[in-house]
């Protein structure tokens, strides 16, 4: 079923199981973002060392794809740079407009690859990309504090 | 001839095709906007095949073509509504949203002494579970004129709360906006107590009818109300083209919103006058296509009978919640019998998040909406972030109803539980 490319399992995983789910106490930066059109929110706590990410907490409702998606992209980019962070986020915005036609570099996005059905469906783009949006957000606030 | 939803269906084009790889349609999103026959459809491309002209411009035969079906679509609408000083009280706008819009703006260009200035003294009412086109630019007007927005709250069982009432409509309000039907809950408001207490405190009454005037009988001359505003789109008509009534006297007073050519009646370098009602409040060229394409749809609903159509949504409604009601973890948002309530009907099932339930849904052939359905206080009042609504019209049938319970069921296997 053309559904089973969207609900990949591993997505339907982070979903029931949310990782780094429960804010931080402290953070460098902390954003708030909501996605209009169905209502899904996200608040992102992004704490760097330098210029790492030492830790990504989040906390939210909505549905399925937006949720398993700033779940694995928190694991994702914990410990990375905010060089290697913003390239892994260009790579996933590129995936999500690729209507499709792209499986994703596994290398670079690893389980976020699950996400590629996502594409074909233009109603969910949205939905996995709300993460990333606070995080970018996160990342600028965080570097002109 | 007897009523049967089948054979309406044969008059909708779109239910020829299929949706998702050969899936049947289920439409169940008559809440956000309503299919069309082919009566409707002929009429906008007859329009614009044989008679198309700017009406009320030009001196020739075509624009007098125009000018006949446009103003005969405002007595078709006049007509339907029961409008008691005829079709001099219907405006057409774009839709409903343009048409609350204007009422906002005009009253916002009302000079002192004028019965529709607004001032810090003075209070618009609204309620919790208004759309965001009934909402939203009351609070814009408030903004600019100083005056205070109150509203009736919403119980939890999707109620207006009116137990208030003396005290939120007080003797400084002018305007009491409302929907005449939720678009989330399904409710049905009580307008006679309303009505009653904001005429004997001398404000005015502005019916959003979305979600009622495609669905019920609506007879002005005895709903009281004083202001009335309901899009084509989600009543057969086209899309682009949406009605405000008033009564005569007031739309009189009101001053104009937009400016601009038809609207007038004299203009020098500094001054302009304006045209009589209704043509005060459409400035320029109209959407005359799909003002016939309403007329059209008018009478294609008048032709099954708007008592036909209601029968035909409350007894199906009861069945929907009827079915609805047998899923385990399922809750009605709002009022769960068929009193005063119409077929529009939200619930959310614990777990899958409505996004995702419609996701499912969709796969299936079934339309519905999920969300917030554009009324972000109300989900917040009822304590429910989104939901998933299913809204019924007069081509729906038990089986429609079957397919969304055999799908949710279907959603519920296929995402486990949680
Ligand atoms: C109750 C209610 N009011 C107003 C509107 C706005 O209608 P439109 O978008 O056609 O202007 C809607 C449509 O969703 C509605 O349901």
């Amino acid at each position: 079923m053309e559904l089973d490319s969207l609900y990949q399992e591993v997505i339907l995983d982070h979903y029931k199981y949310p990782q780094h789910k429960g804010l931080s106490p402290v953070f460098t930066a902390q954003v708030h973002h909501v996605n209009t059109s169905c209502g899904d929110e996200i608040t992102l706590n992004l704490i760097l060392e330098g210029n790492q990410i030492s830790s990504l907490t989040w906390d939210g409702q909505g549905c399925s794809i937006s949720q398993a998606s700033v779940s694995m992209m928190s694991e994702l980019l914990i410990g990375k740079t905010l060089d290697q962070a913003s390239l892994i986020s260009t790579n996933f915005s590129d995936l999500m407009s690729s209507k499709g036609t792209s499986s994703g570099d596994s290398l670079i996005l690893e389980d976020a690859v699950a996400f590629a059905g996502v594409s074909k469906f233009p109603g969910r783009i949205k939905c996995a990309l709300l993460g990333w949006m606070a995080f970018k957000d996160a990342a600028i606030q965080a570097q002109t504090d | 001839m007897l009523f049967s939803p089948e054979q309406i269906r044969k008059d909708f084009p779109i239910f020829e095709r299929t949706v998702r790889g050969g899936k049947k349609l289920v439409y169940l999103d008559n809440g956000a906007t309503s299919q069309k026959p082919n009566s409707v459809l002929e009429a906008e491309t007859n329009f614009y095949k044989l008679h198309n002209a700017a009406a009320h411009r030009g001196a020739h035969q075509l624009a007098e073509e125009a000018t006949q079906a446009y103003e005969g679509a405002r007595e078709i609408v006049a007509e339907f509504l029961n409008a008691p000083g005829g079709s001099e009280e219907i405006v057409f706008t774009k839709s409903a949203t343009e048409a609350l819009n204007l009422m906002a703006y005009a009253m916002g260009n009302a000079h002192p002494g004028n019965r529709f200035h607004l001032g810090p003294q003075d209070r618009i009412v609204v309620t919790e579970m208004e759309h965001h086109s009934n909402l939203v630019p009351w609070q814009q007007l408030c903004d600019r004129t100083g005056a205070e927005l109150a509203w009736f709250e919403v119980t939890p069982h999707g109620r207006l709360d009116l137990s208030a009432i003396d005290s939120v409509i007080t003797p400084n309000t002018k305007v009491v906006s409302l929907t005449h039907q939720s678009n989330v809950l399904g409710t049905i408001n009580p307008l006679e107590e309303i009505v009653r207490r904001a005429h004997e405190v001398g404000a005015l009454v502005i019916l959003d009818a979305c979600q009622s005037a495609p669905h019920m009988k609506i007879d002005l001359a005895q709903l009281g109300v004083d202001f009335l505003a309901f899009s084509g789109h989600k009543a057969l008509g086209p899309t682009g083209i949406g009605v405000l009534w008033g009564r005569k006297n007031l739309l009189e007073d009101l001053p104009p919103f937009l400016f601009g050519g038809s609207m007038i009646e004299m203009v020098t370098m500094r001054t302009a006058t304006w045209a009589p009602v209704p043509q005060k409040f459409e400035a320029g060229v109209p959407n005359m296509a799909q003002a016939v394409g309403l007329g059209a749809a008018i009478e294609y609903l008048s032709s099954v009978g708007m008592d036909i159509v209601n029968n035909h949504e409350r007894t199906l409604t009861e069945y929907l919640l009827q079915k609805l009601n047998s899923v385990d973890d399922l809750s009605i948002v709002g009022p769960n019998d068929s009193e005063a309530r119409g077929s529009a009907v939200s619930f959310t099932v614990n777990q899958i998040h409505p996004h995702d339930l419609g996701q499912y849904l969709d796969s299936q052939g079934i339309a519905v909406r999920t969300g917030q359905h554009c009324a972000w206080p109300l989900a917040k009042r009822m304590g429910v972030p989104a939901s998933t609504r299913a809204s019924l019209y007069l081509y729906n049938n038990e089986a429609d109803c079957d397919a969304l319970f055999n799908g949710i069921l279907g959603a519920q296997k296929y995402f486990g539980s949680f």
